[in-house]
């Protein structure tokens, strides 16, 4: 057994775990605890949801959609799951796996769909036939279909696992590009509106380290590979640089984020009403959209209409092994 | 001792005694975006990590997209 020196700081027991940002060590009960009050904390803060809520959580069988499923059913939350296939290979079948398995262990409600089964196409075909990054296509295909689940299924909110890292990166991005509408939109709850269902993160006040040291303490068995398309991708490389100024200065990656939520989200909130009007129903599908067709059905006709592309033809530049 | 590492998997040996702290530093593995389990447990960057242990050193990062 490894000897530690640090104590945690809520009750005096060995540590598990040295947090900077919080200038504190934790045994593996106040670990836990502490991930549970960052979770309300996030959702009473920004008034994601109630208990009366019906939520449709949005998993891929890596730590953070697992880790919040399994706080907020701890919690006493009404919580299914949803998953999409999305034809990456081994990727993909180990993500339905590790998915499956933690949904009936826990004897909980899965949804699933499959991108190649139930409409004629996998992210790799998708990237190549339209010519675009596979995390675009994948991107839309899951946003889609999660809305879609939502409403077709009653659920109240759609709930993702998004964590601090995640959205600190992502508002990196948009602030070297000043990308006001981006911006605008980048809240930790997006309100239902022209058909679009409620959208929360429940995690955004807790670290990747976090979230996976949850997973570990809790005995859920993860995906911990990252998608092979998706390494060394532009958000990847915002972490990195925002982890050497983590490094340097602890807790900086959570005062960028939250204080950018509670300083400038407001500024911009004529912004956002702005960018939502003028949506009408797919002529398809019947999703809102700003033109006749949605984006989705578009994405759809263009995959389907081309060869299947192997996975290994689109792998990111660290993919390649 | 025997360090256990990801994306892509693979095992490598490394002389103990050392902290978790230096064992990364010694890998250039960021402390930011990895955990280290010892011998199945969760430890923290000062724990001593000793020749016969068994270490995992796992990263968090994940894609996000």
């Amino acid at each position: 057994m490894a000897a530690s020196g640090s104590k945690c700081r809520s009750c005096g027991e060995p540590a598990v775990i040295d947090l900077p940002r919080h200038n504190a060590n934790f045994c593996a009960e106040h670990l836990l605890q502490l991930c549970r009050r960052q979770l309300h904390k996030a959702i009473e803060d920004y008034d994601m949801f109630g208990s009366d809520d019906r939520l449709l959580v949005a998993v891929s069988g890596g730590k953070d959609s697992l880790a919040v499923w399994d706080m907020l059913v701890e919690a006493g939350y009404r919580a299914d799951g949803f998953y999409v296939g999305l034809g990456i290979g081994e990727y993909s079948d180990e993500s339905t796996r590790y998915v499956t398995d933690f949904a009936e262990q826990r004897g909980l409600h899965l949804i699933s769909a499959d991108l190649r089964r139930d409409f004629g196409y996998d992210i790799p075909t998708a990237a190549r036939a339209t010519k675009r990054v596979p995390c675009s296509a994948c991107g839309m295909s899951k946003r889609h279909l999660f809305d879609k689940a939502a409403v077709d299924g009653g659920y109240d909110v759609v709930v993702t696992g998004h964590n601090l890292d995640d959205e600190a990166a992502v508002l990196l991005g948009n602030v070297l590009h000043w990308d006001i509408e981006y911006l605008a939109r980048q809240l930790p709850v997006l309100p239902a509106r022209n058909g679009f269902p409620r959208k929360a993160k429940p995690l955004v006040r807790l670290t990747e380290r976090e979230t996976a040291a949850w997973c570990l303490l809790r005995g859920i068995d993860y995906l911990v590979e990252e998608c092979p398309i998706a390494a060394g991708n532009r958000h990847l490389h915002h972490k990195s640089v925002l982890n050497t100024i983590e490094r340097e200065s602890p807790s900086t990656k959570s005062a960028f984020y939250l204080n950018f939520i509670d300083n400038m989200a407001p500024l911009l909130a004529e912004q956002t009403a702005a960018a939502s009007g003028d949506l009408v129903e797919c002529a398809r599908c019947g999703a809102p959209t700003t033109g006749e067709t949605c984006g989705f059905c578009r994405l759809v006709d263009t995959a389907r209409a081309h060869e299947p592309v192997p996975v290994d033809l689109v792998l990111g530049k660290r993919g390649r092994r | 001792m025997l360090v256990k590492l990801r994306n892509p998997n693979r095992e490598i040996e490394v002389d103990g005694d050392r902290t978790v702290n230096h064992l990364l530093d010694a890998l250039e593995l960021p402390r930011e975006s990895h955990l280290v389990i010892c011998n199945g447990t969760l430890v923290p960057g000062d724990a001593r990590l000793a020749h016969d242990d068994v270490v995992e050193i796992r990263p968090v990062i994940s894609g996000g997209c």
